[in-house]
């Protein structure tokens, strides 16, 4: 093509606009769209908010200090999605967070939910942020896209019934037998099949397990039964409404144990929870997520939290963490191609987090340093009484005579 | 596992818990007694009833028990008036668009629970919530025992009512042949909306006899909707004898269901009765066939 005089001024045109228009657009990059899935609706719906408030929370902090340098201060757009705590809703709302272009997404908090929506969205390869979700099929299925940055129950039951024994040694072995106490879902027949299984290999007896519905109208029965049966210790892996109303029934029925140990309380280490019900739950013991109380970060987020109103319960620490780690993924990804942040979350060794983890290493989709801390309701808040490093109290233990 | 100090308590315990079903499903038969209609809406408005307790405690330390003073004539009116003015109006006469108006509203109430009251749970802590009565050698909490007292004494009031006043003779005439009564000079319209708020106020008994012992969220009407029904089909459809029987008998079978199968499995028993009420005696207990 002849090269003409007005040909030569359109090319030059073109050219400059495409060099100077992005540098005048620079300033605002497009957006990073993160689908932020949750039950925020039906049954789970006060966790599900939770871990959706946490979510925001490192969102905002992410935008608010100047979004992803790497891709020129792009800011997160989060895309809010509502599983209504039903799994299959979740994976309805990852096709649609899909059709938006979302590069990753953080949930979907209960374990059947995170099955279902992990799985659809390894159909489109969309990075998987798993914020709660403790059941182990989540990273057993190889799915490339799933990144679980917390511990599973098989960890978190194995350090519980460890921490129980090395408290129950020190304190001249006062406890000898437990009754287990579950949800009837994924979490809670996991968690407590487990603990039936490893607990006699430690010298602990079993005396009996008991499963409940969700939800659950009254524990009478059961505190009946955890009465006649006299067990040392009571072990409760619930939600949270029916882990309240549990231990509020064994209060009135007289249903003294020397501890409450549970693992996964859902209201075992919640400061709601000991704030309103501080006669029910006074010294219970919990083999939970829990952030590192010596890290002064762990303080200002709290605080942050706080002061928006959130009660920094523990989906909202797991939240907000993955969240962050997510977006230290992006600024190493440079991108906000699906594949990039795969790769970068595959590759990552994030430690500036509130938790009690190290590094983090991800083998299968799981963060080999995860682990879970114990806490205790102490002088009306949750504090960490083992293991010795992170500790802020020393555990009283055990919590009564029996 | 079942020994005798096991299964006291558990009767105890299931006759209680089934006086409180018997009070929330009383509402619910009045309500499709008269108006032919299954209300979808109960367990929503339930737990509006439950937030109200909540509040009066919460901000103005209004004891649950002396709440039943604002709550039964407060969801009277609000019953009256949602009969009046959306359920009557939004059906058109027509008795499937009020399932379906009632539908709506439970979706529009819980939602905007959730909106302006939050997902959290919430208790009240009285200075009776863990007073335990003694009952030969069972322990029933206060608010347990109150309950029952309470679902007995509205059931002995709604007889009154139904059996000795114009009110009651004018609904039973409704609920048995409209066209009949609206020929005979009731206002039908009237009636329909008084058996609404008569059905309403018997929930705002039942939020002030339940918060006491239990939470509220905005999902908490699903807890005890679908045994509401069962105990309605199980009693026989707009009969309150029945509702009150069925629900001890609920009670009890949940309870002794529990105990032997264990919490989880137990439900069954409810579900076995409500399909097998539905099979062979489709009228339920007290029930007159139609």
């Amino acid at each position: 093509m002849k090269q003409t005089r007005r040909i030569f001024i359109k090319h030059t045109a073109a050219a400059a606009g495409a060099m100077g228009f992005p540098l005048i657009g620079g300033a605002q990059p497009a957006p990073i769209k993160i689908g932020v899935l949750h039950p925020v609706t039906g049954a789970l719906a006060f966790p599900g908010q939770q871990c959706r408030e946490g979510t925001m929370l490192a969102i905002e902090e992410i935008n608010a200090r100047g979004g992803i340098k790497s891709m020129g201060g792009a800011k997160i757009q989060p895309v809010l999605g509502d599983a209504q705590s039903q799994p299959q809703v979740g994976a309805a709302e990852v096709e649609k967070m899909n059709e938006q272009g979302v590069t990753a997404i953080v949930g979907a908090y209960a374990s059947a939910i995170c099955l279902a929506h992990t799985q659809a969205a390894a159909k489109y390869n969309i990075p998987c942020i798993i914020d709660q979700g403790v059941a182990e099929q989540i990273v057993q299925r190889g799915l490339k896209n799933v990144f679980r940055f917390g511990p599973g129950y098989e960890k978190v039951v194995r350090a519980g019934i460890n921490y129980l024994h090395i408290m129950n040694t020190v304190a001249g072995r006062p406890i000898r037998s437990a009754v287990l106490v579950h949800e009837e879902s994924l979490f809670g027949t996991g968690t407590a099949q487990q603990i039936a299984r490893d607990l006699p290999a430690m010298g602990y007896e079993v005396l009996e397990t008991i499963k409940h519905a969700n939800p659950t109208r009254d524990f009478n029965n059961i505190a009946l039964r955890i009465k006649s049966r006299n067990p040392d210790v009571v072990i409760p892996s619930s939600y949270l409404n029916e882990y309240v109303l549990l231990l509020k029934t064994l209060k009135q029925q007289g249903v003294a144990p020397k501890a409450i140990y549970s693992i996964f309380g859902g209201g075992g280490s919640n400061p709601k929870v000991i704030k309103e019900n501080p006669g029910d739950v006074d010294l219970v013991l919990d083999c939970n997520h829990w952030y590192n109380p010596k890290n002064p970060k762990s303080r200002e987020v709290r605080a942050r939290a706080e002061k928006k109103g959130l009660f920094f319960t523990h989906e909202v620490l797991m939240a907000y963490t993955v969240t962050m780690m997510l977006g230290d993924a992006l600024e190493r990804a440079k991108s906000s191609r699906r594949e990039a942040v795969l790769d970068a979350l595959q590759a990552s060794t994030w430690s500036d987090h509130i938790m009690p983890y190290g590094p983090t290493k991800f083998v299968n989709g799981q963060n080999e340093g995860a682990q879970p801390l114990v806490t205790q309701y102490l002088k009306g808040d949750v504090k960490v009484v083992l293991p010795n490093n992170f500790a802020e109290a020393e555990a009283v233990f055990p919590a009564r005579k029996g | 596992m079942l020994e005798p100090q096991i299964l006291w308590p558990a009767l105890l315990n299931g006759l209680t818990m089934g006086a409180i079903y018997a009070l929330i499903a009383l509402g619910l038969t009045l309500v499709y007694g008269v108006l032919h209609i299954i209300n979808f809406a109960h367990g929503s408005l339930l737990m509006l009833g439950l937030y109200a307790v909540f509040f009066l405690f919460k901000f103005w330390k209004v004891d649950p028990y002396v709440a039943l003073l604002a709550l039964v004539p407060g969801m009277f009116a609000l019953g009256y008036a949602l009969q009046r003015l959306v359920i009557g109006r939004g059906s058109h006469g027509k008795d499937e668009n009020i399932l379906l108006v009632t539908l709506g509203l439970s979706i529009i109430i819980e939602n905007l629970a959730l909106h302006f009251f939050g997902s959290e749970t919430r208790q009240i802590e009285t200075a009776y919530s863990s007073a335990m009565v003694n009952i030969a050698g069972a322990s029933l909490t206060v608010p347990r025992v109150a309950a029952s007292a309470g679902a007995l004494t509205c059931c002995a009031i709604l007889w009154l009512i139904m059996a000795r006043t114009d009110l009651g003779r004018a609904i039973r005439a409704i609920a048995k042949e409209r066209q009949g009564a609206r020929l005979v000079g009731i206002d039908v319209e009237h009636i329909f909306a008084m058996s609404f708020g008569i059905g309403l106020a018997c929930l705002g008994a039942a939020a002030c006899f339940l918060l006491p012992a239990f939470y509220v969220s905005p999902q908490v009407g699903h807890t005890f909707v679908l045994v509401a029904f069962t105990v309605v089909v199980l009693g026989g459809m707009g009969s309150f004898v029945g509702s009150l029987v069925g629900g001890f008998a609920v009670g009890v079978v949940e309870s002794f269901g529990g105990l032997m199968l264990g919490e989880s499995l137990g439900q069954i028993g409810v579900f076995v009765i409500f399909i097998a009420v539905l099979l062979f005696r489709p009228s339920g207990l007290f029930g007159h066939k139609v």
